[in-house]
């Protein structure tokens, strides 16, 4: 008996170092020079956790969890080497797998205790099984997206939302009964099912320039499931984990709503859709100035300083390399190189910094809206690879766009803007960008990847 | 079990409080490592597969839990992993060894 309270005390002790350094290490997050110890911390944590779970006297099936915890490193490894262009989908895949552990673990609770479940119990189990399945098949929806398994364009109709809340209703509605009579036990499928199906439903509408947004929120609802799991299994240490993700995912989704300058509300039951086919159906043909390689090329390698502004597009066209060179190209002249991120450029919170630093761009050089825009009055060139609404000028001006309010990189500012783009075709969005038609506009129609390998080209064929 | 769930409450309530001052602080140049960082730690949630696919309580629950044990863990492996290499490819241009 002694010894069975001495390892109890022992795995809660585990359990008290690991929440420790699960803080400490989204503390070491904070920046790139402590990152890597943030890393480390956080595996320490973990692997003390695991093997004091094992010690766990009630555990008497040592095979099964040998074998699920092979099985998940053998999945885990290969979801961990993914190329980093594939980091979006990668984490909403992420989000899934979450989710489904939650979900899961929560129906086996359900289906141990029931009938005996008190009221409050009930209630966090069904917040739990809940929000885990709506995250499981929006998380897989989202991946599937990104993916492009599935169209990335949203898919609207009539009397969506009215279809998603009645859904919401129905589960909640569920979970209702079920807290009051728990022995109501058939009806607890349905409370899976049906946020299941309200997952997919909350996706279906929401297209990839909101993704950045959809995938935080997602984050936020597995964390938060995931402390609704510590509160029915009463571990300290999971609702602890499960707050620290859940806050760190309502925190990002807040930075995405707010550099959109829309609200969740919006965001997720959507009208950017819709407006944006009503905008995109006026256009009239205006004049534009393009210039090719060599032209670009002679201009940036006149300027002082120059910006470069990526989105979603260069990671499309896979050109972080090129770009890499044609940043050592103007560095090797003198000339100041920066880029200017906005917040929800690409497809996922940061998803930009990430690809240049993979391409070896020092992440100094790497610049926030804010910081970017203070610089763009005295630059030179604004170079824009790939991105679009986030550059939109009538983001300032124009009440009547459906982009009117939300923040932007002031690209429009500098002396020159250049515009690397396929083609006039709208973007994504399908906004009108006026940007392009400015007098001190080029645009620069190609490939990213190829028009920038031939920027290179001109910019170190000249040095000799 | 009463008094279990209010110091359960708190803990959650302080646990949300220093995750927003903590996660506040982390450069929007690490927001990708930051959601893959704290996806892997959510996946602690393995504790709770872990015991319920140990115990063997009921068939049911050790075949739900075992399922859960292995998505947690190719969450924690793969999160940690991705997290570290991008980590790796943040470097400053300042040569500053530290």
């Amino acid at each position: 008996m002694t010894n069975l309270m001495g390892t109890e005390t022992l795995i809660e002790v585990t359990y008290l170092i690991a929440t420790a350094l699960f803080v400490l290490s989204l503390k070491w997050l904070s920046s790139p020079a402590t990152a890597r110890r943030g890393v480390f911390a956080g595996e320490a944590g973990m692997v003390l956790a695991i093997a004091g779970t094992l010690l766990h006297h009630g555990i008497v099936d040592y095979k099964w969890v040998a074998i699920a915890l092979v099985l998940g490193t053998v999945i885990g490894v290969p979801l961990g080497n993914v190329a980093m262009t594939a980091v979006p989908q990668r984490t909403a895949l992420s989000h899934a797998f979450g989710a489904l552990c939650v979900t899961l673990v929560g129906t086996a609770e359900f289906y141990l205790r029931a009938p005996d479940i008190a009221p409050f119990m009930m209630a966090v189990l069904s917040l739990e099984v809940i929000l885990g399945s709506l995250t499981f098949t929006g998380s897989l929806m989202a991946a599937g997206k990104l993916q492009e398994i599935l169209p990335q364009r949203p898919i609207t109709y009539k009397g969506q939302n009215f279809v998603n809340l009645a859904l919401l209703a129905l589960a909640v509605g569920v979970a209702v009964i079920l807290v009051i009579h728990p022995e109501q036990i058939r009806l607890f499928p349905a409370m899976i099912i049906i946020p299941l199906i309200f997952g997919v439903m909350l996706v279906i509408p929401i297209g990839g320039a909101d993704m950045p947004t959809v995938i935080s929120l997602l984050n936020s609802y597995a964390g938060l499931s995931a402390a609704a799991m510590g509160f029915v299994l009463n571990s300290k240490l999971l609702i602890i984990a499960g707050a620290l993700d859940g806050s760190s995912g309502f925190i990002l989704s807040v930075i995405m709503s707010k550099a959109m300058n829309r609200s969740f509300t919006n965001v997720l039951f959507g009208g950017f859709g819709q407006i944006q086919a009503g905008a995109a159906g006026v256009k009239e043909a205006l004049p534009v100035r393009s210039a090719t390689p060599e032209e670009a090329a002679g201009i940036l390698a006149a300027a002082n300083k120059v910006v470069i502004v990526p989105g979603y597009g260069m990671a499309v066209a896979q050109a972080q390399h090129k770009v890499r060179e044609m940043y050592d190209a103007l560095t090797k002249k003198g000339i100041d190189v920066t880029f200017g991120i906005h917040p929800v450029a690409g497809r996922m919170p940061g998803h930009m910094n990430v690809l240049l630093a993979e391409a070896d761009i020092p992440y100094d050089k790497l610049l926030e809206m804010d910081q970017v825009n203070g610089d763009l009055p005295q630059t030179d060139v604004a170079l824009i690879i790939g991105a679009n609404d986030v550059t939109n000028p009538s983001a300032r001006t124009d009440t009547g766009s459906p982009i009117y309010g939300m923040p932007i990189i002031d690209v429009d500012k500098a002396r020159t803007v250049m515009v690397i783009k396929r083609s006039m075709a709208a973007g994504f969005a399908g906004i009108d960008n006026p940007l392009y038609y400015l007098d001190k506009t080029l645009m620069l129609f190609g490939d990213a990847k190829n028009f920038v390998g031939s920027i290179v080209r001109e910019l170190s064929g000249g040095e000799h | 079990m009463k008094l279990d769930l209010i110091t359960s409450l708190y803990v959650f309530m302080l646990a949300a409080f220093i995750g927003f001052e903590v996660i506040r602080r982390v450069s929007p140049l690490l927001h990708t490592p930051l959601m893959s960082l704290t996806n892997a730690l959510d996946a602690i949630a393995v504790v709770g597969a872990i015991i319920l696919a140990g115990e063997h309580k009921s068939n049911l629950a050790a075949i739900l839990g075992t399922i859960a044990i292995v998505a947690a863990t190719s969450n924690i492996v793969g999160g940690f992993i991705i997290t570290d290499r991008m980590i790796k490819m943040f470097k400053s241009s300042r040569p500053k060894k530290s």
